[in-house]
């Protein structure tokens, strides 16, 4: 399951859907933070946007080919939009399988997919009050 | 015939508005996309986006028709 948020990502209450499966052997978690530099450039904040409906569609794609490709077991994965600061989370992806190989690869598949598909945005904003960039 | 636009990011800027409802004769995606280019000064080249139709992707070749909702997808950057 997939979802956008414009509030603060709660990892533990994340974490919290994916208990529960006795199959489960292990849980990778991934967590992308904002950081405070880009390209040698002092980043301050960022904002995010989403294409909403474009977004979860594509996304449930990518959970259902890590599912087919990996033989993973639960996939969770939360994305933040809006205005976020430095140190902030931006993206939160839990993945259980029955031993760690598969929810190794299934983690890495999604946050790489994700990233080279949802249609989803950044504006960096930098210390020296430079206007605002788009990235991508 | 008349097509909803929805614009996100960069476009959304430089369009200066979310979406738009416009009476086009523009056979194609890329067609409307050179249209809204002259309206509104898109420096994004068509080669850099991808679109969307209704809510699914298509190519730029894709036809247009009476009330299609068309998205214009920038380069993503998430994660």
């Amino acid at each position: 399951m997939f979802e956008l948020s414009d509030k603060p990502l709660d990892p533990a209450a994340l974490r919290a859907t994916l208990l529960h499966q006795p199959a489960a052997g292990a849980l990778v978690v991934f967590e992308g933070w904002v950081r405070n530099e880009n390209a040698g450039q002092t980043v301050t904040s960022l904002l995010y946007e989403a294409a909403p409906e474009l977004c979860r569609a594509e996304a449930e794609k990518i959970l259902a080919e890590a599912r087919e490709k990996f033989g993973v077991l639960g996939v969770r994965c939360a994305h933040r939009v809006g205005k976020l600061a430095i140190g902030d989370m931006a993206v939160w992806v839990g993945v259980t399988a029955g031993h760690r190989d598969a929810a190794f690869a299934g983690c890495r598949y999604v946050i790489d997919e994700l990233k080279k598909r949802l249609p989803i945005w950044k504006k960096e904003f930098y210390a020296d009050n430079r206007a605002g960039q788009w990235l991508g | 015939m008349k097509i909803i636009i929805h614009y996100f990011a960069m476009l959304r800027e430089q369009a200066r508005r979310d979406e738009e409802t416009r009476e086009t004769n523009a056979a194609t995606v890329a067609e409307l996309y050179a249209e809204l280019t002259q309206a509104h000064g898109f420096t994004m080249p068509t080669g850099n986006l991808r679109a969307a139709v209704n809510d699914a992707f298509v190519t730029m070749d894709t036809p247009l028709k009476d009330g299609d909702e068309v998205t214009f997808i920038p380069p993503v950057a998430g994660g």
